[in-house]
């Protein structure tokens, strides 16, 4: 292990990984928070164009080539996203899938030209689509150790607009932020950290590099700080326990373990962190129903009926819900079911109302008569 | 765009008026949104802005704060452009505007109030969040502070959002439907709060939806139906005759062009 570590080569891997976990985990949050979460898949499927077109121009597999290419029609494509959803009536969502979709076609139709013209010189270009983190020489680190540097730079000096920004536009414009600016800054941000990652993770995989990390963070977070920095976190993680799995099996490509990496902490994340995890919430919600049986509800229902004397007394569900602290209409529903309540409305525009049923009432009887130590309540006052 | 080439901005121009909006006109594509609104506010009024769904009373907040592009005419709030006055102003928006589930507290987002005051590089400090929390005892929600925003009720955020608006004491307060979506109690406590904002001398302009209150609630009436139907205090505005030109046949008020009459 030890000596696994020591070597060159997987040094350069995982300190290449670290960078592009740690660069796409701290954008990525931003991309998150924004709904642009698509943002990432966009950049990758359009730097693919870039990646033949600087493959045709500069010739060979020169690297340098290639990541200007994916670099410009990146941009051009981040730029093209940011025009349609400002200047025409497309949501953001149908702005990002089209031009994913133009971008992913051009870059086939391209792949295939350089395919049939270039033959075999093509096979480094296929390295493109899944990443090819072993090639990874030292000298490719320093795009990525400047790019990396640079958006952390960015992401400190321009904190207070970009979290402005991401939790409310219209207030960041309001408060004198040119907010059109900073958008186009934080897209070509993420554009450069898509075309730096290529060659590590690949077009198809860099996408879920700037999703899962942050998506992840934001389960665990509560402030934007804490999420930007474990979503670095997770993104350096990913990338180094990805590196060293593939380095450990021969052959295992690093891109998609670094991806399935930060997928599966992703997920556990989803399921378990304490406040948003389904577990948790699964947990809760079945320890209040445990706890507050159908029974009280009705015999809440009952209570409420009595005290304005009248059985088919037409109970809100809000009164309900504030009685017992919670949301009540699953067992509201429960009761209809069994008979016990009916659904009924004052007027077309109110919330929900619940009113006794004969067998509802008899049975609340019994439950008071149970619970009040045998005694039957009198029935005999109010009578409706 | 909008302003005269030989106007100087500097010069103050009805200076005398909270808000002062002349010959505005707002089109979204060939539709108008506004259509040559001459509006005039004093201050120290609590002003509603009453029309029926898709009549711009949202469009006509956002152009005052140059928030949509307008096509002619412009705006002066106490004598000058929004730009001028950013810090005159709170702007409290619709609440459905942002996603709630952001990872920030309620003491956070109000001291988001204060960035444009900061600048770009100066980091909030001890005194923003004193101030922050003054603006949340203001609200009623000081207790609340550190409490996620995504675990707060609708009326909650609504203060929070108020607060906001607050933070840096502003001259004038503009709202966009601040009583959507909240419970009743809440309703009363925001009127309350906003009162007692016009009793210390602010200027007060709501976006609201309920016909029902706004006889209660304001004291200076817009009605606004694409073109401004009537606006003055309320007792003068508030005739069936105006409600029924506001309310009554939208289609009755453009022509065949679909162009207001």
């Amino acid at each position: 292990m030890i000596a696994l570590l020591s070597d060159y080569t997987l040094q350069t891997v995982m300190m290449g990984a670290l960078l592009i976990g740690v660069l796409s985990g701290v954008l990525g949050s931003f991309a998150v928070l924004r709904g642009q979460g698509l943002l990432g898949d966009t950049l990758s499927h359009a730097a693919l164009p870039g990646v033949c077109i600087g493959f045709l121009i500069v010739g060979g597999r020169s690297l340098e080539g290639v990541m200007a290419g994916a670099l410009f029609t990146g941009v051009v494509a981040a730029l093209v996203v940011v025009f349609l959803h400002q200047r025409t009536a497309l949501k953001m969502d149908v702005a990002l899938a089209a031009t994913l979709g133009l971008g992913f076609a051009l870059g086939v139709v391209l792949l295939t030209y350089i395919q049939r013209e270039a033959g075999s010189a093509q096979a480094g270009l296929d390295s493109f689509l899944f990443g090819q983190a072993a090639a990874v020489l030292r000298r490719d680190l320093y795009p990525m150790a400047v790019v990396t540097a640079l958006s952390l730079l960015m992401v400190i000096l321009l904190w207070k607009p970009l979290k402005l920004m991401s939790f409310d536009p219209a207030f960041a414009a309001v408060s004198g932020l040119p907010v059109r600016l900073l958008e186009i800054t934080l897209t070509a941000m993420i554009a450069l950290a898509v075309v730096v990652g290529l060659q590590m993770v690949g077009v198809v995989l860099m996408t879920a590099m700037v999703i899962a990390p942050g998506a992840a963070a934001r389960q665990w977070a509560r402030s934007l700080s804490g999420m930007v920095l474990l979503s670095a976190l997770f993104g350096a993680i990913a990338g180094v326990v990805g590196g060293v799995i593939s380095a450990l099996a021969p052959g295992l490509a690093t891109g998609p373990v670094i991806v399935l990496t930060a997928t599966a902490i992703a997920l556990v994340s989803l399921l378990i962190a304490p406040h948003r995890g389904l577990i948790p919430q699964w947990y809760r919600r079945r320890h209040r129903l445990q706890h507050t049986s159908t029974d009280r509800i009705l015999l809440t229902v009952y209570e409420l009926a009595r005290e304005h004397g009248d059985w088919r007394y037409r109970v809100e569900q809000g009164a309900v819900d504030a009685y017992h602290g919670m949301v009540t209409e699953p067992l509201l529903q429960a009761l209809v079911e069994r008979g016990h309540l009916q659904p009924v409305r004052h007027m077309p525009d109110e919330g929900a109302h619940w009113q006794l049923t004969d067998k509802g009432l008899a049975h609340a009887e019994d439950c008071a008569a149970r619970w009040t130590g045998g005694s039957r309540l009198r029935r005999s006052e109010p009578v409706g | 765009m909008s302003e005269l080439v030989s106007e100087d901005i500097k010069e103050p121009h009805e200076p005398a008026l909270a808000l002062h909006v002349e010959d505005l006109t707002v089109s979204y594509g060939d539709r108008p949104a506004l259509w040559d609104i001459d509006l005039d506010i004093p201050p120290g009024v609590m002003a509603g802005i009453v029309g029926p769904n898709g009549a711009g009373k949202s469009t006509l907040l956002k152009a005052i704060l140059g928030l949509v592009p307008i096509s002619a005419g412009h705006v002066r709030l106490f004598g000058h452009p929004y730009r001028m006055q950013r810090r005159r102003v709170g702007y409290v928006p619709q609440r459905s505007s942002v996603d709630w589930d952001f990872p920030t507290s309620a003491v956070d987002v109000v001291t988001m109030g204060l960035y444009g005051e900061l600048g770009w590089l100066r980091w909030p400090g001890r005194s923003e969040r004193d101030r922050a929390l003054r603006a949340l005892d203001q609200v009623g929600m000081e207790a609340l502070a550190d409490r996620q925003i995504s675990e707060l009720s609708g009326g909650q955020q609504q203060r929070v959002f108020i607060a906001r608006a607050l933070v840096h004491k502003p001259d004038i307060l503009l709202l966009d439907e601040p009583m959507a979506g909240v419970d009743a109690t809440t309703e009363r406590s925001i009127i309350n709060l906003l009162r007692q904002l016009r009793e210390a001398g602010q200027t007060v302009v709501v976006v609201h939806h309920d016909l029902q209150t706004v006889q209660k609630y304001f004291d200076w009436l817009v009605l606004l139906n694409v073109r401004l139907i009537a606006a003055g205090p309320r007792d003068e505005v508030h005739t069936a005759e105006n409600l029924r030109r506001t309310y009554g046949g939208q289609i009755a008020l453009l022509d065949d062009n679909d162009r207001p009459a």
